[in-house]
């Protein structure tokens, strides 16, 4: 029953340069010659079952990363569902061996619960080795019923409760649930929804009056809501640059982003425990949502061959082709951007651990 | 737009398209003939081909796959009482009767051409209702849902067995079990005794296998023969066609309702064929003969599976929100075609979606024909020896089981829900009511307290909810009319030969029971309030029906009248423990060497002692079988769940 101590976030600056570091080790050449892989069959674990998002997103990466590894092993994707994706990453973290031939594509769903310090995770995210990150985006919107036009006039819903359809307290929707609580949204979280597909027909119904939908679903269901005149966009929580910072998503370049709609709100940047909260799982479950790791101790000859075939892999013209909606438009992290958005979405620092847990226990019965 | 219609058509009907569809309908043939692996396994072993191909020979194979799934798994039931899918589960209660008594091949047809109808039927209906469906979809919200997981638990009153009391608490039982897990109101983990594994909840594959097929393989077993026991195939093939066309009326009905169900999203397509049977018999005079081979009872639910099948294509396509299993991964498998399901799909895409539509009607005329074409051969099976046949029933359920999280605790579970199938199959507790209750569950508890929550309970008085209040009512009304003891059909065989002198084993499994509703209030008090009423008022629903039928049992063999139940009363051969015991060493093996290597040893031996094979028919099946695994396991990239021996050993698939 040994937990894994998870490493705090202490300085944004120095983790940088450490990320730095790391990636100009992998860019040595020579480090990634001695590596061959052909003729070899490589397993990308992936801890849910057939169909969603992860599956869909290692399916589609697998081809393109077993051509540009060298040697062109046969990358398959293998399932192990189980535990809401913990049994599967626990699994992992204690059998792989860090020999190249099996890594993982974790979630959003494995991380939160990391972050949280469920006592059910084995898993320790600061000992496996990130190659890849793989970010989405959301955006926020309401039903035009409410007469609000655009980010700056939120405030203005203060009176009034709203109604958001959530997966669970301590699902992906903890990010909105945070997100709204910041903005002083008086929301009511209605539990037990299996997807955000069905809060949003919820809110066609109008038994749901906010609600937030991954981009690629926003854009071919909601975008015909919104040109109907019956939704009206919000902001997007945006997406983390190379160096960590917030940014507009490219999907929505019009659209604020959670930052700026805090800003036009309260007239100010948000600060403090709630933000860096929300900030750790808005980077877990969205801008980091999707990390590519190799098991604890692998070489590092090894490490940047993955590195180097993820970022081939991305930059092949047929996958930029045909990545559709798999990866959107979203600015892929590799080589050296994958140290930064990783750490920042795999850290929490204590004192907002501490708050959300005390947060969720205190509203939502959650029992850690 | 008819333009189109037939442009799609001439599109699909080029050689290249269609040979994908028929390696489609060939591999879903298989995979519906296999007990218990579905919709999900096929589709996911079509995942990995997906890349690089044209969008309309992927649709056409997929949707092919899909399509005959619920034709084809119609033969296992029939042949074996061993539901073939989820969605035939109700085909086994008149369909293995009539195989039984020499009229499987009349029960086969009678199950392809109410298919067939039935899937033509959801064709062409959703070809139109995917330009209107989307209105009436939104017309469901939570509260109409709960009010139809009500309609779907009204069922009970039909499928009761011989006595109400003990279908009620059959299926709150059931629903007992389906609250295992996450409550969908806080997430608090109820009864899950603090396992990861239970935190999901137990799955339905394997809730349905140990609770229909395991029982049913120990007790072919039992009986030494055959399946059917000498008796012939018959030669009913046409008057299956004839019998179908016959109740053409009902068949239409039935796939009416499938498709309505199917296309409403959170109902799902694990009770339609329930519902169907439940239509079937309320609305029938004459129920004498339901549950003993009644060739309605097995057009009734195989015409509403087909065109679920197609209802569940509407929330799928046009929300892009899957209302199954199966349809979450061919929702997948449309964005790895790089098609995104919406809106559109009625309008800018409407090509796409009457490709899918052609694709599922002429699959449906083609998985027909394959499955009359390969029905006589297939029914051989049943004169076959049941010893030769079993161990493959039970590397096949184990292989199906283990789909759910590829780890020995699927086993586990599996054998857990067997032993419970086993004594809820001797003391005639019904075990439909048992899965309906189970599968309706979590939806219950969850729309119930989503409806509070949006409309507080003022939900009740929606104009939608008080018409499916109106149907479950008559539903209720119509099961129990002209029946004296409430209920007619005796789901778990003839009650007049199960009256047992000796009442201790039954009021010791009823005690029992009454001790687990006990636990479900216990753990209910333990969470808070919205995770708590539904375990509580199953709890106290159950425990009460449970102590009624105690009372009734505590009378005396006489006295206690249809509670008294117990098939194993006369039994002279000590019972299905024998049986039991080869699989429980079978689980054991796998606990020490992992299953493939413990599957190869139990076949061996199994052979060899039960069936007394010869070596060369013993290494000849076992090599059969031990293949079959391997091409399955290699398309799935599949890892058998492992025991001791790998816990400390790293070895070479596929014993690894």
């Amino acid at each position: 029953m040994t937990q894994p101590a998870t490493p705090f976030l202490s300085s944004r600056r120095s983790l940088l340069r450490a990320g730095a570091g790391l990636g100009a080790a992998a860019a040595l050449p020579g480090f990634a010659q001695a590596q061959d892989f052909a003729g070899r069959t490589i397993e990308f674990v992936i801890p849910f079952a057939e169909a969603g998002g992860s599956d869909v997103w290692a399916r589609f990466m697998a081809p393109y990363l077993g051509k540009h590894l060298p040697g062109q092993p046969n990358v398959i994707v293998r399932n192990v569902p189980g535990g809401g994706s913990i049994t599967g990453t626990n699994t992992f973290y204690q059998r792989a061996r860090p020999d190249g031939l099996s890594f993982i594509g974790t979630s959003g769903s494995t991380q939160f619960p990391y972050l949280l310090g469920d006592p059910r995770v084995r898993y320790d995210y600061t000992r496996m080795i990130p190659t890849y990150v793989s970010p989405t985006g959301g955006v926020v919107y309401l039903p035009k019923s409410l007469g609000i036009e655009n980010a700056s006039q939120l405030g203005r819903l203060r009176d009034r409760e709203l109604i958001y359809g959530s997966q669970g307290a301590t699902s992906l929707d903890l990010v909105p649930m945070l997100a709204f609580r910041l903005l002083g949204l008086n929301v009511r979280h209605v539990f037990g929804m299996r997807g955000r597909g069905e809060a949003r027909l919820g809110l066609m119904r109008g038994e749901i009056t906010i609600d937030y939908q991954t981009s690629s679903a926003f854009i071919t269901q909601v975008m015909p809501m919104v040109e109907a005149g019956t939704a009206v966009p919000m902001f997007s929580y945006g997406v983390l640059d190379g160096q960590g910072n917030v940014q507009r998503d490219p999907s929505f370049p019009n659209l604020p982003h959670f930052v700026e709609a805090y800003e036009m709100v309260n007239g100010r940047k948000p600060s403090g425990v709630e933000y860096d909260a929300y900030l750790a799982f808005f980077a877990s479950g969205f801008a980091g949502q999707k990390p590519a790791l190799l098991p604890p101790n692998t070489p590092a000859n090894i490490v940047a061959t993955y590195r180097k075939a993820f970022a081939d892999a991305v930059a092949d013209p047929e996958l930029q082709a045909r990545k559709g909606d798999v990866l959107g438009e979203y600015q892929q992290a590799v080589g050296d951007d994958v140290e930064a958005v990783y750490r920042i979405a795999t850290t929490i620092k204590p004192e907002a651990r501490e708050w959300v847990r005390d947060f969720l226990a205190t509203n939502h019965n959650v029992r850690f | 737009m008819i333009d189109l219609f037939f442009a799609t058509l001439g599109n699909l009907l080029t050689l290249q398209h269609m040979g994908y569809m028929l390696a489609g309908v060939s591999l879903g043939l298989v995979i519906g003939v296999l007990p218990g692996v579905g919709g999900i396994a096929g589709l996911s072993l079509l995942l990995p081909f997906l890349y690089g191909m044209d969008s309309t020979s992927a649709l056409a194979m997929l949707i092919g796959l899909l399509a005959i799934i619920p034709t084809a798994d119609t033969f296992t039931s029939i042949l074996m009482g061993i539901p073939g899918s989820s969605a035939s589960q109700a085909t086994v209660l008149d369909g293995f009767p009539l195989a039984k008594q020499g009229e499987a091949a009349r029960a086969l047809s009678a199950a392809f051409a109410a298919s067939m109808i039935g899937g033509l039927f959801g064709a062409l209906l959703l070809t139109f209702a995917v330009l209107v469906a989307a209105p009436i979809i939104l017309a469901f919200g939570t509260a109409e849902l709960f009010m139809l997981t009500l309609f779907g638990l009204s069922m009970v009153g039909v499928l009761s067995g011989a006595n109400m009391v003990k279908g009620i608490a059959s299926a709150c039982l059931g629903l007992g079990f389906g609250l295992v897990g996450a409550a969908p109101a806080t997430s608090e983990y109820r009864m899950d005794f603090g396992m990861l594994y239970l935190s999901d909840g137990i799955p339905l594959v394997t809730v349905a296998l140990g609770i229909f097929a395991l029982p049913e393989i120990l007790d072919l077993l039992r009986g030494g023969g055959s399946i059917a026991q000498g008796a012939q195939l018959g030669r009913g093939w046409f008057r299956g066609v004839r019998d179908t066309l016959a109740n053409f009326w009902l068949t239409l009905r039935c796939s009416g309702i499938g498709a309505l169900i199917g296309a409403i999203p959170g109902i799902g397509g694990s009770v339609v064929d329930w519902i169907a049977y439940g239509h079937v018999v309320q609305t029938t005079k004459d129920k004498s003969q339901f549950g003993k081979g009644d060739i309605r009872g097995v057009i009734a639910p195989e015409s509403a599976n087909n065109a679920t099948a197609a209802g569940a294509l509407l929330p799928t396509l046009l929300f892009g929100i899957p209302g199954s299993g199966s349809m979450a991964i061919f929702l997948a498998a449309m964005i790895l075609l790089g098609i995104q399901p919406g809106p559109g799909m009625a309008s800018n895409d409407l090509g796409i979606t009457y490709t899918i539509i052609w694709s599922l009607a002429i699959a449906n005329v083609i998985g027909t024909a394959m499955c009359i074409v390969l029905a006589p051969g297939i029914a051989k099976l049943t004169a076959v020896r049941y010893a030769l046949i079993a161990p493959f029933m039970i590397m096949v359920i184990c292989f199906a089981a283990f789909q759910a999280t590829r780890s020995f605790a699927d086993l586990m579970a599996l054998l857990a829900m067997g032993i419970l199938g086993i004594f809820l199959r001797r003391f005639g507790w019904s075990r439909p009511a048992f899965l309906i209750g189970f599968v309706l569950a979590l939806g219950g508890e969850r729309y119930l307290y989503q409806a509070v929550q949006f409309y507080g309970w003022g939900f009740l008085t929606r104009p939608l909810v008080l018409v499916i209040a109106a149907i479950t009512i008559i539903s209720i009304w119509a099961g129990l009319r002209g029946t004296k003891s409430g209920s007619s059909i005796h789901t778990e065989g003839a009650a007049e030969y199960s009256i047992a002198r000796n009442m201790t084993p039954q009021v010791i499994f009823s005690g029992i029971v009454l001790v687990g509703f006990g636990f479900a209030i216990q753990q209910g008090l333990g969470v808070s309030f919205l995770a708590q009423i539904f375990p509580i008022a199953v709890g106290i629903v159950g425990g009460l029906a449970t102590l009624l039928l105690l009372v009734q049992q505590m009378r005396g063999p006489v006295a206690a009248g249809s509670a008294n139940f117990d098939s194993e009363a006369r039994a002279a051969d000590g019972g299905p423990w024998r049986f039991l015991l080869w699989f429980l060493g079978f689980m054991g093996a796998i606990g020490l060497v992992g299953f493939f290597a413990a599957l190869i040893g139990f076949f061996v031996v199994f052979l060899r002692v039960v069936a007394r094979s010869s070596w060369v028919q013993t290494v000849a099946l076992t090599a059969g079988a031990g293949g079959l695994m391997l091409v399955l396991a290699n398309a799935l990239n599949l890892v058998f769940p492992g025991g001791l021996l790998q816990e400390y050993f790293d070895l070479p698939w596929p014993f690894r």
